[in-house]
């Protein structure tokens, strides 16, 4: 078994799997039994101002859209920040982090955009003996029609000075959490970089509406009659968060920022990606509340196994090992030429990709009589439409044609040679050769 | 094991009331809503998919499945009731083991298909609690025809008809309408007088009425049909059966299985129908592991099915075999009937063992039977029918015979499974064809 200890920003903790800042962190009780199931790490749900705390509202939190079978693919939710004074929850902590001294113990934070404010708040947190502090950006319902949370992570210079008075009043670490409600999330990050702060952590969750109620016409979740927009979380914003975490890794004015990666991590192999992409640890929350606190169980055997198969000996070999591979489209080769091919040993005749190409891609897919779907190598583009409809894993493969061959397709040659759009004939803006 | 379970002869009671009861509840239970959606979750909504190629009525099983997943099973029915009249009954009888279940991809990747067949059911049980016929009659047009037949074949035939704008007059021999939907199929497939309902359903459609008590060559001629209206569909069913032309055939307790099964679903009282002690059912087919499973399902102490080809001959499907076989059934094969000895009443079945091509061996055997079912199948019966294939009705494409204006369907009709789903494939194809016939002749 690989050792999956790690050091993120200075906080060492058993292995890169925390508990992200929501409902499953709020108190006591929850975070003890998590670091009992095994996670690294726990971000307590976020803390506002001392004084009265915040309400939530008494009807449905969450809305969800679901795949076969009832998997819940997508969960919304309008839960604010924790509705617990906040002495209560500064108690907890100390008691917890003096319990579990080698798990990660994190302070999320929300208060008013003001130093007094923030200096308020850390000092506070710090008696805890927590780790390190994360500032919700992120939080895109609720809190942010008061001026806090995704309302301060759209604007890049309010991301940038709080987390400069954080760095100025603290000695912790700072996280800044953001948000992905904006256009492009390299500029909220290189501005917390330029703010001091030690590490992003995204994404946190995206504005949405799961469905409409249509007999009622009120949106999903829905109280008396009427719906708030929330945030979007689990295994479908996944390929969202992916991207982001990859635009600020591979960005040279942001590169090496540490990233916490946060997205609809639900399995082992989520997180494996995350971190390839340039993670130095994950944060996980719908899937803990999908399945309970247990399948950190499932993450950590699965990312040993994998790790002790490619012989990595430290999680930190894994971070950024497929950003270089993350390029702009432009850079792509466009001699790289594959073609579908279909296993007729593991068809089991559907049709699917049939329908699929015939119907919306390139009539690339013949069908017999029979019911033996074969690939038209002269007018498959190789756009991996089949692969993806395809109900049986590995039935439908990408083969590249080697160089020398006829692509019969273009009746052309397969080069050798690496050439992009950059080079191409067709680009009027085409780089001369030098 | 009760005392009347070891009675020797034919008697009633052998289970209490209430296991007689249990005994013969739904085969296949009926989906609940949450059974149905994760059911329906599981079809891959293939393309030409190949469970509508395997049923006969051609049903877009994909189309209907969708609809259910997406919480319109009314929808559904309308889908499945479009193509198969009787999509109710066919999802309770049909062997979707050997039709779509066998062809769904999901047999071939996992051995496992999609419950086709129990989501038809819940689909056409959901629209028809609701008490709605899904379809209108087209404006009546004054054409009149003859429905000879109220089993699957007619009732198709004459929903298909009355939605075209026909007056059809169904003519059935038996004192109700339904055939072997309400005759001729084991109780446990179709619970809570599902056949007479369906029927009751059906008729909603308008423009039909029935005639009971009306056998053609008895009560009503082939030519006076055909002198009284503008066309004539036969779905006459095989109503005879064959005989074992052996000596001693017609001891007690000697009986065709068809009156057997017939008996037991119109019997108001389980309880109150005999059935032997040691039963012995001749014959490979549906309606003989019928008649074993029920007469198991009864009480009787030992029920013996003895075929005389091997197992993969026999026209029940593998499923209907081992259904049997887990009832308690005793399966025989390769053995042929070759004597029936007894004093007045049958005692011993005497069999011979033979080959695949049924070559005697001169071994033999007895089996002790105080009831014997003989189902070695059923033939066509009357006279002046048109011309014959073979033992059944000629037909050419959708059910024309060798007389103008006369058609048939179902299982009296040359070609196609004799199954419920073919029949009313039949039946409705031959509807369409009168009915284009009619509007071409003006």
């Amino acid at each position: 078994m690989a050792d999956l200890t790690t050091t993120f920003i200075g906080i060492t903790s058993p292995n890169p799997f925390w508990l992200a800042s929501a409902p499953p962190t709020d108190k006591e009780y929850n975070v003890r039994r998590a670091y009992e199931a095994g996670w690294g790490g726990v971000v307590w749900k976020t803390l506002g101002e001392a004084g009265p705390p915040v309400v939530n509202v008494n009807g449905p939190r969450y809305g969800a859209i679901w795949g076969a079978d009832r998997r819940l693919l997508g969960l919304n939710n309008i839960e604010l920040i924790t509705d617990r004074p906040l002495d209560v929850n500064l108690a907890e902590m100390r008691r917890v982090k003096r319990d579990w001294p080698d798990r990660a113990l994190i302070a999320s934070l929300m208060v008013p955009v003001n130093e007094d404010a923030w200096r308020e708040i850390l000092h506070r947190v710090e008696d805890t003996g927590c780790d390190g502090v994360e500032l919700n950006f992120g939080c895109p319902h609720g809190m942010s029609e008061r001026g806090m949370g995704s309302a301060v992570g759209q604007v890049p210079e309010y991301v940038g000075q709080v987390a400069a008075w954080c760095k100025k009043h603290s000695t912790l670490p700072v996280i800044v959490k953001l948000t992905p409600n904006i256009t492009d999330i390299r500029k909220p990050a290189l501005a917390a970089k330029e703010g001091g702060a030690d590490a992003v952590s995204l994404i946190n969750t995206i504005n949405s509406i799961t469905s409409v109620d249509l007999d009622t016409f009120s949106p999903e979740p829905s109280i008396d009659g009427k719906g708030a927009h929330g945030g979007y979380c689990g295994p479908a914003v996944k390929p969202i968060a992916l991207n982001m975490v990859a635009e600020i890794a591979r960005d040279p004015a942001t590169r090496g920022l540490p990233i916490s990666g946060i997205g609809g991590v639900t399995t082992w192999r989520d997180a494996a990606e995350f971190m390839a992409l340039g993670a130095g640890n994950v944060q996980v929350c719908t899937a803990a509340m999908t399945y309970g606190f247990k399948i950190v169980q499932e993450m950590i055997s699965g990312l040993s196994q994998y790790m002790d198969d490619k012989g990595l000996t430290s999680v930190s070999h894994l971070v950024g090992r497929a950003v270089p591979n993350v390029v702009n489209w432009q850079d792509l080769n466009l001699n790289y030429i594959a073609k579908a091919r279909i296993s007729q040993d593991d068809c089991i005749k559907c049709g699917r990709c049939y329908a699929a190409c015939e119907d919306t891609s390139h009539q690339a897919i013949a069908m017999s009589g029979d019911r033996v779907f074969t690939v038209k190598d002269d007018e498959c583009v190789a756009c991996n439409l089949c692969v993806n409809v395809c109900p049986v894993e590995g039935c439908i493969t990408m083969e590249r044609l080697q160089p020398g061959a006829v692509d019969p397709r273009t009746g052309a040659v397969v080069q050798p040679d690496y050439a992009n759009w950059t080079t191409h004939p067709n680009n009027p803006g085409r780089c001369a050769a030098e | 094991m009760t005392d009347s379970a070891l009675t020797p002869g034919i008697v009633a009671g052998r289970l209490e009331r209430e296991n007689m009861i249990e005994n013969f509840t739904d085969l296949h239970p009926p989906l609940d809503n949450h059974e149905a959606l994760v059911a329906a979750d599981r079809c891959y909504f293939c393309h030409d998919a190949p469970c509508i190629t395997a049923c006969p009525t051609s049903i877009d099983i994909p189309l209907f499945i969708r609809q259910i997943a997406t919480g319109t099973p009314e929808a559904a029915a309308r889908t499945i009731l479009s193509q198969n009249i009787l999509g109710g009954m066919c999802a309770r009888v049909c062997p979707t083991e050997t039709l779509c279940e066998e062809a769904c991809v999901r047999e071939a990747a996992e051995g496992a298909p999609v419950q086709i067949g129990r989501l038809q059911r819940y689909a056409t049980d959901v629209l028809m609690a609701r008490g709605v016929h899904p379809f209108a009659r087209a404006t009546p047009g004054g054409r009149r025809v003859a429905v000879v037949g109220a089993g699957p074949a007619g009732l198709a035939c004459a929903h298909r008809l009355a939605m075209h704008g026909h007056d059809v007059t169904i003519f059935e021999a038996r004192s109700k309408p339904g055939g072997l939907n309400e005759f001729g199929i084991a109780a446990y497939k179709s619970t809570d007088n599902f056949a007479a309902r369906e029927v009751a359903w059906l008729l909603q459609i308008g423009g039909i009425s029935v005639a009971t008590g009306r056998r053609l060559g008895r009560e009503v001629t082939l030519t006076e049909l055909q002198q009284d209206h503008d066309a004539v569909f036969l779905g006459i069913g095989l109503g005879g059966v064959n005989a074992l032309g052996l000596a001693g055939e017609d001891r007690e307790g000697m009986r065709d299985a068809v009156d057997f099964i017939a008996d037991l679903r119109q019997a108001e009282d389980l309880a109150r129908l005999p059935v032997g002690r040691d039963v012995v059912v001749i014959g490979g087919g549906m309606t003989a592991v019928d008649a074993a499973v029920q007469a198991k399902l009864l009480g009787a102490l030992n029920v013996t099915l003895v075929y005389r080809r091997g197992r993969d001959r026999m026209n029940a499907s593998r499923f209907e075999q081992d259904l049997a076989a887990s009832k308690g059934v005793r399966i025989v094969t390769n053995a042929t009937p070759i004597a029936v000895h007894g004093n007045g009443a049958v005692r011993e079945v005497e069999f011979e063992y033979s080959d695949d091509v049924l070559t005697a061996t001169g071994q033999r055997f007895r089996l002790t039977a105080d009831q014997v079912f003989k189902a070695i199948g059923q033939t066509l019966e009357g006279a002046n029918l048109p011309a014959l294939d073979g033992r059944k009705i000629a037909v050419t494409g959708p059910g024309r015979t060798s007389l103008p204006g006369v058609w048939a369907g179902g299982d009296c009709a040359a070609g196609g499974d004799d199954l419920t789903v073919t029949a009313v494939a039949e039946g409705r194809n031959a509807a369409e064809d009168i009915h284009a016939t009619l509007i071409a002749e003006g």
